[in-house]
């Protein structure tokens, strides 16, 4: 059918139709279509179009009690568009037909039977005014006067809702013209539709009515629900009145009995629906919590779901509890349950980037440049060719390669013709990588203690063009003695894997406190060795990148934390300007604060494995451990001297093997601790049991010994205001254990200060008593720092001993309270008076 | 890891010349830096001073791969190149063949190259020469013997085979194993 002509706007007319401007579909149709509310209305057919007008010409009568905004798009809006349509149709051909008929043109019937033959002849008339308005396109362009009016109308009577147009409101036709009875028949309109839109009608309106109540009736349940009940928690109370349509039973706690049954038959929608409940009545516990639940048992409840819901065992989602805030743990657990898209690094050795991308996309594959932070990553949306396979990656164009696992070798920066240690290095990803980098200069060890995937590197490093490497299958523990003094070490170390779950879900289950433990063991010894294989004296280097996989405390932050008071290192900005910052306390655990330079990644957060980065850089070669016995020995004159001998005594010398003799001690003193979760200890410097017995006794024993020998020197007074300092800190600590402490102590004091017996009675004492030492003598080290006159002498060196490994190895340690020390929060208040109390018995 | 004995040497310089022929001086007096072939576990690899000086720390039975394999010598002796070399032969190559790309992906899977998919070979190809197998992208694909001349190419019909498959780029993915 044709475009209308509109008077208003008249169009150039130029020398063909080409010259009128179109101004596009929307605006023309909007002439037709009733209005933008009508979201339902279809594009009509010219025939439908005149039927909807004529509808809407007879039901303009009908009266308008459908005009609620239902939130539902109603059926009755269809035929109002159709009704709309037809009246303008009919509208705009009335006049028109009219006009033709007045010409003798062929007229239907209806002219001259307006009663009986209403009906057909409407219908027909439609018909024919059809045809005759697509045979006289152009002139009725020119010719369409009532069109304008009938527009107007329309756009006036256009609500939200049913339209029902008064087709009395159009423009009466110009005079002369016959009008035909049909016309003027509004009430009869019905009778002139076929029965299927009669019915469409009926059923229009019944809808509407129906509508408006169920909307009355939504908006009181809404009300219902927002009433606050003073039991049970709603959902959508939280948020600040977020009104969420949830069912009425509020969420209860299942009694306890109850718990248990779940997990023989887990409902999954159920658990997480519960799950979801739980969450939100934590977020606001004090207002949606039941009574008489206490926290933790909605917490126990949570956890039960969590594992069920997302199959983890109970320890580690206890750990993730731990990590995480909730809002987050769930987020994380769902992160892990989705694979991380699949990352590509460009091989600079062979190509560039954008040409490889080229040719990847020639292929087939989708991918984007992988972020502003990478100059050669690229992200793999999907690929219509194996990307492992393409002859792109067989010629060694690119490495598939983790996000997170690039951003160690960030870190390291190698440079040319520097020599750099990879000690866990298969499968070769950051080997290669760091070889692109230096552009196959220098040397690379790339090292790795799994002969299997060492066949792996072999073949990455082949394939991607690296000619600078040295690959070798040592026990990654076994450097510097084969081989040291590197510019660089990167150290991924062997983890529990917990950052990258999503990966391996066998590490849900198969992962508990021993593994964790063992794992942190591992990656210390390799860490040491690692620091050790450090040329410290570098030119252009002496830095060390440690990273792992995984997320847990244990084996980043805590594992980092020993090294920097093992060995003479510190920690260094990453040159990464995002990911988490590492913890510096975590817990009961304190960590050195510079270990807020490190770097944590998530799933959830950043979209790629879970990591964790650290920089070290050595500042001197010598090993802070390994200095002889008498260093050592001297400590406890040392540490102990407080008044009576001045501080001037304590040289460099002296101050240094009184760090290191006080560390042994302490972890002499420790390693006898029974096997007890670490979650005691009370700050970093705290080790795992376990893992310091293995290496640390034989070293410890000599140490020792040789300690006792050179503490028989110093005047037995001193030694028992020591011992009764000690004692008295020790008391402070815990003063439920005093008597036993004391019971340790005298017996120490007991026999005379035998290089042996004093070594002996160190390490032989009741397994109690050797907990309690070691753990309250750890104590004041790290808690107290306002601490008493007779303490205060034993901590500047200990925290000196930190300062040291921190630091540049300063002589004479200042009896000021350390910065280091700074970190540890001060210890509660009460045990502060307890102690001066129980010092105060001792002395006297 | 030891150096190679005279014998040795002369059977490897001779299997790779037949690829590179008199470039192979450029293999050894390179300007960067003085490199060298090191035998150790039968394989043949060609480092420079400077790694090799590190690689001698390391006890014989932990290394296990330095610089860059060029391949391995049999039980009797004789030298077989490794893909692994491609990387060195692909730029002083003499003869080259360049194939269509619906064939590259049947001379990735260790077929020889036949008539149908050769794209393009080097005028004056004898036979039996050794030829470096290049992609219509020219990348190389892997190197092989041609087995007709470049004038028996043009007269053979489609089916026949020109170039003899030795190694291709397809083994880092399908022979991992013994590239070690």
């Amino acid at each position: 059918m044709g475009r209308k002509l509109d008077p208003t706007k008249k169009e150039k007319r130029g020398p063909g139709r080409k010259a009128r401007k179109q101004k596009g579909a929307e605006t023309e149709l909007a002439r037709f279509l009733p209005a933008v509310s009508d979201e339902n209305s279809k594009r009509l057919s010219s025939r439908a179009r005149k039927r909807a007008a004529k509808r809407r010409l007879g039901s303009a009568e009908v009266p308008k009690t459908n005009k609620s905004p239902e939130a539902k798009p109603l059926p009755g809006k269809l035929p109002k568009g159709i009704f709309a349509g037809a009246v303008q149709t009919a509208g705009k051909k009335g006049p028109q037909s009219l006009f033709n008929a007045a010409q003798g043109k062929k007229r239907p019937a209806p002219s001259s039977d307006e009663e009986e033959e209403e009906e057909d002849s409407e219908e027909d008339d439609v018909v024919n005014q059809g045809d005759l308005w697509g045979s006289e396109d152009d002139a009725d362009m020119v010719d369409d006067y009532g069109a304008d009016s009938n527009s107007e109308d329309e756009e006036e009577g256009e609500e939200a809702g049913v339209q029902w147009l008064d087709l009395g409101s159009l423009q009466p036709p110009p005079s002369g013209f016959k009008q035909f009875s049909c016309l003027s028949f509004l009430s009869s309109w019905d009778l002139q539709l076929l029965p299927i839109e009669r019915a469409a009608r009926k059923q229009k309106v019944r809808e509407a009515a129906a509508g408006v109540q169920w909307s009355e009736e939504e908006t009181e349940d809404e009300e219902e629900e927002v009433t606050p009940e003073s039991g049970p928690s709603k959902e959508e109370e939280a948020d600040g009145g977020l009104q969420i349509n949830v069912d009425e039973e509020p969420f209860v706690l299942p009694p306890a009995g109850e718990m248990e049954q779940d997990i023989l038959a887990p409902d999954l929608q159920r658990v997480h629906k519960r799950i979801q409940d739980i969450v939100g009545i934590l977020r606001d516990f004090g207002a949606q919590r039941e009574e008489g639940r206490s926290r933790s048992e909605y917490l126990n409840r949570l956890k039960k779901d969590l594992a069920t819901y997302y199959s983890y065992g109970d320890f580690l989602l206890g750990k993730l509890m731990d990590l995480f805030p909730l809002s987050e743990l769930v987020e994380f657990l769902e992160a892990n349950e989705v694979p991380r898209p699949v990352t590509l690094r460009t091989n600079t050795l062979k190509t560039r980037r954008r040409d490889l991308a080229q040719a990847l996309i020639n292929r087939g594959v989708n991918l984007d440049p992988l972020g502003k932070w990478s100059k050669t990553g690229l992200v793999v949306y999907d690929s219509s060719v194996p990307i492992g396979a393409t002859p792109e990656y067989l010629a060694g164009h690119y490495m598939l390669q983790g996000a997170s696992s690039m951003l160690p070798v960030m870190a390291l920066a190698p440079q040319e013709h520097e020599r750099i240690l990879d000690m866990c290095c298969a499968p070769g990803g950051k080997t290669s990588y760091m070889a692109q980098l230096m552009k196959n200069t220098g040397v690379i060890l790339a090292n790795d203690a799994n002969a299997e995937r060492l066949k792996s590197v072999v073949g990455n490093l082949h394939r991607l063009g690296v000619t600078n490497t040295v690959i070798s299958h040592y026990d990654g523990r076994q450097f510097p003695k084969v081989v040291g003094g590197f510019d660089r070490v990167l150290l991924d170390a062997p983890c529990s894997g917990t950052g990258v779950i999503s990966k391996d879900p066998a590490v849900k289950t198969n992962k508990d406190e021993k593994d964790i433990l063992r794992c942190a063991h591992l990656q210390k010894e390799l860490l040491l060795s690692a620091i050790d294989s450090v040329n410290a004296t570098s030119k252009t280097g002496g830095y060390l990148v440690y990273c792992t996989c995984s997320i847990m405390v244990e084996e980043n932050e805590w594992v980092v934390d020993y090294a920097l008071k093992k060995r003479n290192v510190r920690l260094v900005p990453t040159g990464l300007d995002f990911g988490q910052e590492g913890f510096t306390r975590f817990r009961e655990r304190r960590f050195h604060p510079s270990l807020r330079s490190a770097r944590r990644f998530y799933p959830h957060t950043h979209n790629m494995d879970g990591f964790f980065i650290a920089k070290f850089k050595k500042f001197s070669n010598s090993i802070p451990q390994s200095e002889t016995g008498n260093s050592e020995t001297a400590t406890p004159k040392n540490v102990d001297l407080p008044q009576v001998i001045p501080k001037s005594e304590n040289s460099s010398q002296p101050a240094k093997k009184a760090k290191g003799a006080a560390k042994t001690k302490q972890q002499l003193q420790k390693q006898q601790r029974p096997k007890k979760a670490s979650f005691q200890k009370p700050n970093g410097t705290s080790k795992g049991a376990d893992s310091e017995l293995s290496t640390v006794p034989s070293v410890r024993k000599t140490q020792a010994s040789s300690r006792c020998q050179d503490s028989s020197q110093p005047a037995g007074k001193a030694e028992g205001i020591r011992e009764s300092k000690v004692t008295g800190k020790l008391k402070q600590r815990s003063p439920k254990l005093q008597s036993s402490k004391k019971v340790a102590f005298l017996k120490q004091n007991a026999p005379p200060k035998g290089t042996d017996t004093e070594t002996l009675s160190v390490l032989s004492p009741s397994k109690t008593q050797a907990t309690l030492k070691p753990k309250d003598h750890h104590h004041p080290l790290g808690r107290a720092k306002g601490v008493e006159k007779q303490q205060l002498p034993e901590q500047p060196f200990k925290k000196a001993a930190f300062q040291k490994q921190n630091d540049t190895p300063k002589g004479p340690q200042p009896p000021t309270v350390s910065p280091i020390s700074s970190s540890r929060p001060p210890p509660a208040k009460r045990k502060k008076s307890q102690s001066r109390g129980n010092g105060q018995l001792l002395l006297s | 890891m030891r150096p190679l004995t005279e014998e040795e040497t002369r059977v490897m310089f001779e299997k790779i010349a037949k690829y590179i022929g008199e470039n192979l001086q450029l293999l050894v007096d390179r300007p960067d830096g003085t490199y060298c072939f090191r035998l150790h576990n039968d394989r043949v690899y060609y480092v420079s001073e400077k790694i090799m000086k590190l690689a001698a720390n390391i006890s014989g039975n932990k290394l296990v791969s330095l610089g860059t394999c060029f391949g391995k010598f049999t039980k009797t002796h004789k030298f077989r190149l490794h893909v692994t070399a491609l990387d060195y032969l692909a730029p002083y190559a003499k003869y080259k063949v360049w194939i269509k790309p619906g064939a590259e992906q049947s001379f990735l899977y260790g077929n020889h190259v036949l008539k149908s998919g050769l794209g393009r070979i080097t005028e004056n190809t004898s036979q039996y020469q050794g030829v470096v197998v290049y992609s219509m992208a020219d990348i190389p694909l892997g190197f092989g013997v041609a087995a007709k001349s470049t004038q028996d190419c043009r007269k053979v019909d489609p089916m026949a085979i020109v170039v003899f498959h030795q190694a291709d780029v397809g083994e880092y993915v399908r022979h991992e194993e013994t590239l070690t």
